[in-house]
C-alpha cells in the first residue's frame, strides 16, 4: 500500500513540477523588440482602453473572466462564437485625440500550443478613420507571456490580483517577423497594404475581472511613397488628417 | 538488529525509488497530454457552399432581425441598443454608423460575427463589412455605397485571412422584409448576405511533363 501512495505522491509531485517548469521555461524567450520599433517608415499610432467597461461595447460568452458592457448587450453562446470575443472601442491618434472607431474580433487559436510557450488568439480589427477610410487588420497573437508574468503572478497573490507596469508586444504574426497585416479598404487609405503591431500595458490586473487598468495601441507602419511614385508631396499623399496621426 | 535496519534501508530506498518513479510518470503524463490534446477546440458547422453558374462558390449568410443586432452605434439614438450603449459625442465620429451582429448559415445555425460600418463624409459614402468565422477565418468586403435596382449592393472582397486568405471574390447584400410574417425568427425582416469565392490564378507549372 505504502508504494501505492508514494507512487500516487510521485505522480501529483511530477504534474506539479510540470506545471512550474512550464510557467517558468528558460527557453521560451522573448521576442525583443518590435520590427515596427526600429523601423525607419513613419508609424501610425492607434492607442485603446482595453478595460470592457471603458470600451463602447464589449461582449463574449457571458462566463469568461472579462463581464460583458453594456450589462444587456448580447452575448455570444452559440457553440461556433463561444470562444469568440468582440469589441468596439474609441481610437485615440499619439496627441490622444479621438481618430476613429475600432472593431476587434478575437477568437481563441486552435494552434494554441502550451509545451512551446503559444497561447495564441486570432484576431481581426475593422478600423474606421474619418475622412481618411477604413483598415483591416489581421494578426495571430501569443498572450504567453502575459499569463506568465502577470495571470500566473495574479493568481498567485491573496488578493487574486496584480499591480505593476507590464509591457509587450502580443503580435507574433502571420507576418515572418511577428508583425500583423493590414490591408486598406476605402478612402486615403484604400491601396494601403502593410504591417502593424498591436502591443499591450497593463497596470492592474485581477483574475476576477480581468483587465483593470490596460491599454492597446495599435502601430501601423506608413510606408514612404517618394515623388517618383507618383506622390505630391514628402508625405506620400496622405491627407492632413492621416498626416497629424502620425 | 543489523539484518532489521538492513531490511528497514532497502524498503526505503524502494520507497524513494517508487516516489520518483511516480514523478517520471507525473511529469510525461503532463506532457503526454497537454501534447495529444488540444488546448482550443472550436465548434465547427458545416459550410453550406453551391457552384456559381459563371465559376466560383457561393455561400449563403443571413442575419435574422432583430433577434442577431449585439449593437446598432450611431449618434443620438433615442432607444441605443444595447440598452445603456454610450455612443461617443466627439464631432470627427458624427455621420458613422457601425452594427454588430451574428451570423447565420443556410441552416440557421450561428456561425460567425459580422461587423457593417457605414460612413458618410466629405469625399463620399463608405459602406464596409468584415466577417468573422472562428473555425475559419475573416473577410473585408468593401460595398458600393450605392444600391442597384434589384436591391442588391455589391462590393469586392479586400482582403481575408486563413481560410479566405486565398480567396478572391465578391459578396452582395440585401435587405428582405418580413412583410407577411411569414419568418417567426426574423420579424422585422433578414439582411442576405452572399458570397462568392473565386479561387486565385494560378499559372500552369513549366515543366514539359506536366502539361503533357
Amino acid at each position: 500500500m505504502k508504494y501505492v501512495i508514494a507512487l500516487l505522491l510521485g505522480f501529483v509531485t511530477g504534474l506539479l513540477l510540470f506545471a512550474v517548469g512550464l510557467v517558468f521555461n528558460p527557453f521560451i524567450g522573448d521576442r525583443g523588440l518590435s520590427p515596427i520599433a526600429v523601423t525607419d517608415s513613419r508609424v501610425m499610432t492607434l492607442s485603446f482602453s482595453n478595460v470592457p467597461s471603458d470600451s463602447i461595447a464589449y461582449t463574449n460568452d457571458g462566463e469568461s473572466m472579462h463581464t460583458p458592457y453594456p450589462e444587456k448587450v448580447l452575448q455570444l453562446w452559440e457553440a461556433p462564437i463561444r470562444l469568440t470575443s468582440t469589441m468596439t472601442t474609441v481610437l485615440h491618434d499619439a496627441r490622444d485625440d479621438v481618430a476613429g472607431i475600432g472593431v476587434k474580433f478575437t477568437s481563441h487559436s486552435e494552434d494554441t500550443r502550451l509545451l512551446n510557450g503559444e497561447a495564441m488568439t486570432n484576431s481581426v480589427w475593422y478600423i474606421y478613420l474619418p475622412r481618411q477610410g477604413s483598415l483591416f487588420v489581421q494578426q495571430t497573437e501569443n498572450y504567453w507571456r502575459f499569463l506568465s508574468e502577470v495571470g500566473f503572478s495574479a493568481w498567485r497573490s491573496a488578493g487574486n490580483n496584480w499591480r505593476g507596469t507590464w509591457l509587450g508586444d502580443l503580435t507574433s504574426g502571420p507576418g515572418a517577423l511577428g508583425t500583423a497585416a493590414v490591408t486598406g479598404g476605402a478612402g486615403d487609405l484604400a491601396e494601403l497594404e502593410t504591417k502593424a503591431v498591436e502591443s499591450l500595458t497593463v497596470r492592474v490586473f485581477s483574475t476576477d475581472t480581468g483587465f483593470v487598468s490596460a491599454e492597446g495601441r495599435l502601430l501601423i507602419e506608413m510606408p514612404r511613397r517618394g515623388p517618383s511614385a507618383g506622390s505630391p508631396g514628402p508625405q506620400g499623399g496622405l491627407s492632413p488628417q492621416a498626416r497629424r496621426l502620425q | 538488529m543489523c539484518l532489521i535496519w538492513h531490511a528497514y534501508w532497502f524498503s526505503g530506498q524502494t520507497l524513494v525509488k517508487t516516489y520518483f518513479i511516480g514523478v517520471v510518470l507525473g511529469l510525461a503524463a503532463a506532457a503526454g497530454a497537454l501534447y495529444a490534446f488540444p488546448a482550443v477546440d472550436q465548434a465547427r458547422e458545416a459550410s453550406i457552399v453551391r457552384v456559381a453558374p459563371n465559376g466560383g462558390n457561393v455561400e449563403g449568410f443571413h442575419i435574422n432581425i432583430p433577434m442577431d443586432r449585439i449593437m446598432v452605434g450611431a449618434p443620438d439614438q433615442p432607444n441605443p441598443l444595447p440598452p445603456g450603449l454610450n455612443w461617443p459625442t466627439d464631432p470627427v465620429l458624427a455621420g458613422i454608423r457601425t452594427e454588430l451582429f451574428k451570423i447565420r448559415n443556410a441552416r440557421d445555425a450561428v456561425v460567425g460575427v459580422a461587423v457593417r460600418n457605414a460612413a458618410s463624409g466629405d469625399d463620399g459614402n463608405v459602406i464596409d463589412w468584415v466577417l468573422h468565422l472562428p473555425a475559419r477565418g475573416s473577410v473585408f468586403v468593401n460595398m458600393e455605397p450605392a444600391v442597384r435596382e434589384d436591391g442588391y449592393r455589391i462590393g469586392r472582397f479586400r482582403t481575408g485571412s486563413r481560410e479566405f486568405g486565398a480567396l478572391n471574390g465578391y459578396m452582395t447584400e440585401r435587405w428582405i422584409a418580413n412583410s407577411e410574417d411569414r419568418d417567426e425568427d426574423a420579424p422585422l425582416g433578414r439582411i442576405e448576405l452572399l458570397a462568392t469565392y473565386v479561387g486565385e490564378f494560378e499559372p500552369l507549372d513549366n515543366d514539359p511533363e506536366a502539361v503533357e
